[in-house]
């Protein structure tokens, strides 16, 4: 009971006028970010971190957290109204959602997207409220070689999770680590791998690299399609929300099904992407009306949304209590607490508990907050799309340009953002997977650090990863994960069997 | 998924070629480092040496390319982007290489203007003067709200300075 009366006091933290407004901002530019082709979640809150460092860090990481429910919930309006993903999570609610507003229920699809994207964030919320302190208070105990064999597992499950081409995830994860290598070496002070240029002192800020990869790379490739937005109309009166809202405890069963499949796939790196494709393959199965999916059905919109936002939101379980980001916004997020001057960790349950549960309660707060604003304003959002994509793009690059300059003042940086614009082009038409380079070139250091500082303490001995069974463990399921691969794969083929169809 | 046909009809980059370049990079990159971190020492000295984790990294990353490499000469020769795309890519790459460059001389404000505008022109089918309009409005705003309300400088050419900024 005393995470209750810990999280009713992070209530009186988040519950001042100040916080609820940063949180109708952050949900309102968020839907805008989600809205936006070549703005995500990722991006949208690498852009605006630069604008948090002096803020008070419980503001910050409200407005930022806001930001990313409101990213959330926008990827389903275009998803239902355009048959255009605005993140790569919706793709599953494309299926059945684009086929109801074609049907005219639009208003019906979008009421039971939002809800469910609300019941699957509240779910992940919950877990978070009980797990995340029981975690952080095991993980008091670890040293460097148990941080490390933590990163390690979650590199390794990244691989053995992945369902890209394994190659290209170790690639990917390991051009993230090199470029977090870039720069003075923290122990020892010596420069490295700059090859002479004096720009590169200070290595490669991951914003940076998050704004290219996500949002540059992101418009050209949009632009690559010519895109012509033609979106069918929606207006959602009370009577359609409260008509679709009586439908919700039919599905009590979808939802349960999803919470659980984005829980698991959030909190393991697998992501609200897989986590969705997941929660609708699962509902397709059971379900009785599963053979009339992609043809309308609303539980085709509930359960692809509600496994995403259960997966988006325990992604930042991890992220609190082992300094371990889940997902790639999560990475950003944790990025944003190094900065803020706040170390991601166990610690932080012990040392900043105002922040910690100001924070999860704001995470209750926000979701509500979102729901309500985003049945308000979807034709507001809906009419964004309209908008032609020849001013859309320009100014989209405009506002990349400066967020990549306010991170440290630098218009080198805007030079490295369109660079990474070009990389990330190249690695999204071929298929290699972003989100591993974004959590390496964030954990990098970290993930170094602890690597040496155990085999210091150790004399260099590689035995002290085995050394007690807390450590072995960990070490033994990283390896099984990485080696479980194959089978996984297996098992993943016989499950996507449509998805490999239209490769 | 819908739009088969033209990469089948329209001559363009190969996924093989493609994939084979990228891994020719990455192999180069793993290289460099390699050379970059033996050279300052990547083995054990009463520790782990400063190129100790890099070199260990890049090995992993050579790996990885050269497996990329392997595959990639056995995929599949269809068109992974056709010509005409890629100019459209290109199209937009270009402008925007300019814009940064002129961002050092002009300041963001003025190079943000001509950008927008000149994207509008080309790009879109509107009236001449939705175009001023919004090339002007929107660096307005954007200067209003970075360097008025959040007090965040961006950079400044010589019709800031004019202008007593």
């Amino acid at each position: 009971m005393e995470n209750i009366s810990l999280l009713l006091e992070g209530f009186q933290v988040a519950l001042t006028w100040h916080n609820i407004a940063f949180m109708f901002l952050g949900v309102l530019l968020g839907i805008v970010v989600g809205v936006l082709p070549g703005l995500g979640g990722p991006n949208g809150v690498a852009i605006l971190l630069p604008l948090t460092f002096s803020m008070e860090p419980t503001s910050a990481i409200i407005l930022l957290t806001s930001i990313y429910w409101g990213a959330l919930f926008g990827g389903a309006i275009t998803a239902v109204l355009f048959n255009i993903p605005g993140e790569p999570w919706s793709v599953a609610t494309t299926f059945d959602g684009y086929p109801m507003a074609q049907q005219g229920r639009a208003g019906e699809a979008l009421t039971a997207a939002f809800t469910a994207s609300f019941v699957g964030a509240i779910a992940g919320v919950v877990l978070i409220t009980f797990l995340a302190p029981l975690v952080a208070k095991f993980a008091l105990r670890f040293g460097p070689a148990e941080f490390f064999a933590v990163f390690f597992l979650t590199f390794c499950s990244f691989i053995g999770m992945g369902k890209e081409n394994k190659a290209k995830i170790v690639v990917s994860l390991s051009l993230g680590f090199l470029l977090a290598g870039v720069g003075i070496d923290t122990i020892s002070g010596d420069m490295r791998m700059t090859f002479g240029v004096g720009e590169l002192m200070n290595g490669f800020d991951f914003l940076v690299v998050v704004i290219g990869m996500f949002g540059v790379s992101e418009i050209l490739l949009t632009l690559e399609e010519g895109l012509e937005f033609k979106g069918k109309k929606a207006r959602i009166d009370p009577i359609v929300v409260l008509r679709t809202w009586m439908q919700m405890p039919l599905y009590f069963m979808t939802f349960v099904r999803s919470c659980l499949a984005g829980i698991w796939l959030g909190i393991s790196p697998g992501g609200a992407v897989a986590a969705s494709f997941m929660g609708y393959g699962l509902a397709k199965r059971f379900s009785r009306r599963g053979k009339k999916f992609g043809s309308g059905e609303i539980e085709g919109v509930i359960a692809p949304e509600t496994a995403a936002h259960a997966a988006g939101t325990s992604a930042l379980l991890p992220m609190l209590a082992l300094g371990i980001p889940g997902s790639a916004t999560a990475a950003v997020l944790l990025g944003g607490l190094m900065i803020w001057g706040l170390q991601p960790g166990p610690l932080l349950f012990v040392e900043q508990k105002d922040f910690v549960w100001g924070l999860i309660a704001s995470m209750y707060l926000g979701n509500m907050v979102g729901l309500f604003v985003v049945l308000a304003t979807v034709p507001l959002f809906a009419s964004i799309m309209r908008i032609p994509f020849a001013l859309i793009a320009p100014v989209i690059l405009m506002v990349c340009a400066i967020g990549a300059f306010t991170v440290a003042n630098s218009s080198f940086d805007i030079w490295l953002m369109l660079i990474f614009g070009a990389v990330g082009y190249a690695f999204k038409k071929l298929d290699y997977p972003l989100a591993p380079m974004v959590l390496a070139l964030v954990l990098g250091d970290r993930a170094e650090d602890a690597f040496r500082q155990a085999l210091i303490g150790s004399a260099g001995d590689l035995s002290v990863f085995m050394d007690n069974g807390l450590v072995a463990t960990l070490m033994i399921i990283s390896f099984a994960l990485l080696l479980w691969s194959p089978i996984s794969e297996l098992i993943g083929r016989l499950l996507r069997r449509p998805a490999v169809a239209a490769e | 998924m819908s739009s088969f046909d033209p990469y089948e009809t329209e001559s363009g980059l190969s996924r093989r070629t493609a994939e084979c370049t990228v891994a020719v990079i990455l192999l180069a990159i793993a290289a460099g480092v390699l050379w970059d971190s033996y050279q300052r020492g990547a083995g054990w000295n009463g520790g782990p040496q400063t190129g100790f984790f890099p070199a260990r990294v890049a090995w992993i990353l050579l790996a990885a390319s050269a497996a990329v490499f392997y595959q990639g000469l056995r995929a599949s020769d269809r068109v992974l982007v056709t010509w005409v795309q890629l100019r459209q890519v290109g199209q937009v790459f270009l402008p925007l290489t300019l814009y940064i460059f002129a961002i050092d001389y002009l300041g963001i404000y003025v190079a943000s203007a001509i950008f927008i505008g000149g994207f509008m022109a080309v790009f879109g089918t509107f009236r001449w003067w939705a175009i001023i309009a919004a090339a002007v409005l929107i660096p307005l705003v954007t200067f209003w709200t970075f360097e008025l309300q959040f007090q965040v400088p961006l950079p400044k050419g010589p019709l800031e300075i004019m202008l007593g900024y």
